[in-house]
């Protein structure tokens, strides 16, 4: 079923076309670096109606089926999408835990009903999801999570708190881990996966703010909540499981998202372009030998992940660790992120002190806040720490 | 605008897969830790019947063309073979007479094929090309005069001892050019080898004065031929610095599951584990680094992208073994301290590594240029 070369360039000069006379000018107030930061309606409504636009030209998810909004097509054709999206700078699509976790989860496990009641208002925006794994006490360690599921009747009763909720506040759905029997020998075996509603009473997402200052992120507390007992997904007691097959979209090992247009790209191109415009001791600042020098360090780590990304196609040279490099890329590449981001913004001399509300700070503070804000990313999905605890058990297997 | 990660290609041939597949088989066989041991101390460092063994595979031909009797696969393929003997920890001349090969292929080009014949046919061939400890020097203070006779020396030649021919980098009439030597004109004490931190790797410091070339190559291939052969050499070391460093991680890999101290297995402490993940990223890197640089390469001079490739292959394995040899001693704690344990080993293999053909500091100042002018 694969494209050729030349039916996949003529579709990439069809959709440059189309993003050159509908991608939005800017909208003259500040937009997130990532879904992860979605915190005014003003934000919510100029991102809803961008994703519907996408969705409306076929342009998302075109390799989910036809009849659950998508295209059928081959996956190539998604990829295609995505790269002109972050060439054009083009908002990003928001609904993200719909559409790279959610919606390929339910293609995956997901009864033919569920499919039906779900997919196609991913796409089309109309419905917001949000996920509810994290709890204020177990962060990283998802096994232990607390928030109970209590079934009386055609209903399950939810009591306790998620936290780190994206798009909580607006969601209409959650993907909510919650624990069905405390008296499970194994505590894996007590947790159950449910598609719960939070337009419901007994909800309550509480606004967090960042260390950009932005918002994005909920608590939301659970107070006697009931929901449909059919929100139950794949069985009672089978919730580890799909949760560790929700993480593996979230964390890239598995493909199937309809887009991965969820944060603004930022390249080390970006860097590097940016960064000449500094001057430092009189000079620009890449005369100095140890800005040279570091700024190399970040160009062969990025060119390192491009080629770490090409070399997954070459079965030879993965067989000595099949699983090494997809589970270690969101390690890598978050880490590396962050690294480059906070190189942008130490390298500007005294302005570098400058925040994002200043109207002297440069480019807005682009550099202060995607530094912040990249925590997300090493610290969501599993931080950094964890990353590496998978990947020195899982690829070398070391002991827990 | 040009994207500053520029090519980012790579590809594998069959030819690759397959050289790949066979050196790690036939190096497995031949050349576990404790048979590497027991050779340490010899006059070449490896067993002796391994050199003619090696030979026969054809790996002393893969790289030149059929019409010397080679393989006609070029340097690329050469690459999985060298990361099988770093990974084997073995020395053997192959290296050095490969880059003796590519340096007279690229210098000399059709008038020397006799001389490639005897090369690829297993005659042990060398360069002579350091004069002293910088890598990044011209060395060029070796001359050659106009009826061939050559004054002054070098130094860290590789397989000096035993090599029998001698491609010595020096200048004639202000000129880069190439001296071949034949080791029959060596005056008597002309050799004196060198005492190394690698125990696998031999050299020798040689004094060439007085000596009269066989032939002198010089002009414009020249010139191209000794960049392109510090650029490989520093791909090829690449190469087997990655080898060596997964080797290396295996060991510090097995160490960590099967000692216990304070009642647990001390691979679960993540004191240990995180510095071991990055280990294995860095060989994992270093080995992307390697198969890119290899699709960049053919007979003709070395492109601006297969340079980058090169520096870049150098910086990533050189710091990746440096630091899994120090890591695989502290790692062992007290028995890792200790001669007889193979942490030393590698130890002094990431020492080596990381200076030949330039270091880090050297390839990266390299690459600023490269990358950012």
């Amino acid at each position: 079923m694969a494209e050729s070369k030349e039916t996949l360039k003529a579709f990439q000069a069809d959709v440059a076309a189309w993003m050159k006379e509908h991608v939005p000018a800017d909208p003259g107030f500040l937009l997130p670096l990532s879904f992860l930061e979605v915190g005014t309606e003003q934000q919510l409504d100029f991102l809803r109606a961008w994703q519907h636009k996408v969705w409306e030209a076929g342009f998302l998810g075109m390799h989910w089926p036809t009849e659950y909004g998508g295209q059928g097509a081959d996956p190539a054709y998604q990829g295609v999408v995505d790269r002109e999206l972050a060439r054009f700078n083009a908002p990003i699509m928001f609904n993200t835990i719909g559409l790279g976790w959610t919606g390929p989860l339910l293609l995956e496990m997901g009864t033919d009903a569920e499919k039906s009641k779900y997919l196609k208002h991913i796409l089309s925006g109309d419905e917001i999801w949000c996920q509810g794994f994290s709890e204020p006490d177990h962060g990283s360690d998802l096994g232990a999570v607390q928030t109970k599921a209590v079934r009386d009747g055609d209903e399950y009763v939810i009591n306790g708190s998620k936290i780190w909720t994206t798009l909580g506040n607006y969601a209409d759905h959650m993907i909510l881990l919650a624990r069905t029997d405390p008296t499970a020998e194994r505590k894996y075996d007590g947790l159950s996966f449910f598609l719960s509603p939070m337009k419901v009473a007994g909800v309550d997402a509480v606004p967090i703010r960042k260390v950009t200052g932005e918002y994005g992120f909920n608590q939301v507390f659970f107070t006697d909540t009931r929901i449909p007992a059919d929100t139950l997904m794949v069985g009672e007691g089978k919730g580890w499981g799909v949760a560790m097959k929700t993480l593996e979209y979230e964390r890239g090992v598995t493909a199937g998202q309809a887009t991965g247009h969820w944060m603004v790209a930022i390249e080390i191109d970006d860097l590097i372009n940016d960064l000449r415009g500094f001057e430092r001791d009189g000079a620009p600042v890449f005369d100095d030998p140890a800005v040279r020098d570091e700024a190399v360090g970040l160009i062969m780590e990025a060119k390192a992940l491009s080629l770490s990304a090409r070399r997954m196609g070459v079965p030879a040279l993965t067989s000595d660790f099949p699983m090494g490099l997809p589970l270690s890329s969101k390690y890598r590449g978050t880490e590396w992120s962050r690294r480059m981001k906070l190189f942008g913004a130490a390298m500007q001399g005294a302005q570098g002190a400058l925040y994002v509300e200043d109207p002297n700070a440069h480019r807005g503070g682009f550099w202060q806040r995607a530094y912040f804000s990249n925590f997300g990313a090493t610290i969501g999905g599993g931080t950094s720490q964890v990353q590496a605890n998978i990947i020195a058990e899982h690829v070398l297997g070391l002991p827990k | 605008m040009t994207s500053v990660l520029g090519n980012v290609s790579l590809k594998f041939s069959d030819e690759q897969s397959m050289l790949m597949d066979v050196a790690r088989g036939f190096l497995n066989d031949k050349a576990p830790t404790d048979k590497i041991r027991e050779f340490l101390e010899s006059d070449e460092g490896y067993e002796p019947t391994l050199w003619s063994e090696i030979v026969d595979l054809g790996w002393t031909g893969i790289a030149l063309p059929e019409s010397v009797g080679g393989a006609g696969l070029g340097i690329s393929a050469v690459i999985p073979v060298a990361e099988a003997m770093g990974h084997a920890l073995l020395g053997t001349p192959l290296l050095d007479a490969t880059l003796a090969g590519q340096l007279l292929l690229r210098a000399g080009g059709a008038a020397q094929e006799p001389l490639l014949e005897e090369i690829a046919a297993g005659r042990i061939a060398t360069v002579a090309f350091l004069d002293g400890g910088d890598w990044g020097g011209a060395n060029l203070g070796l001359t050659i005069a106009q009826d061939g006779v050559l004054n002054g020396s070098k130094t860290f030649v590789g397989c000096g001892q035993e090599a029998s021919l001698f491609l010595v980098v020096g200048q004639c009439d202000n000129a880069p050019a190439i001296a071949i030597v034949d080791k029959a004109d060596l005056e008597p004490g002309a050799v004196s080898v060198n005492t190394l931190i690698d125990l696998t790797k031999r050299t020798a410091q040689i004094d060439f004065t007085g000596v009269r070339a066989q032939t002198v190559l010089t002009g414009e291939p020249v010139v191209a031929a000794i960049r392109d052969y510090r650029l490989l050499g520093a791909l090829l070391t690449a190469a087997e610095a990655a080898g060596s460093a997964a080797r290396c991680l295996a060991v510090i890999v097995d160490y960590l599951k099967t000692r216990k101290q304070f009642g647990k297995l001390i691979g679960s402490y993540q004191a240990l584990k995180h510095p071991t993940v990055d280990i294995y990223c860095g060989v994992e890197d270093a080995r992307s680094f390697c198969y890119h640089a290899a699709a960049l390469l053919s007979d003709d001079p070395l492109s601006h992208d297969a340079e980058i490739a090169c520096r870049m292959a150098k910086v990533s394995a050189g710091q990746t073994m440096s630091y899994a040899g120090d890591r695989a001693v502290q790692f062992h704690g007290g028995i890792g301290f200790t001669w007889d344990c193979d942490s030393t080993l590698f130890i002094r293999r990431g020492q080596w590594s990381h200076q030949v053909f330039g270091d880090a500091i050297h390839h990266r100042k390299r690459l600023a240029s490269l990358l950012l002018d």
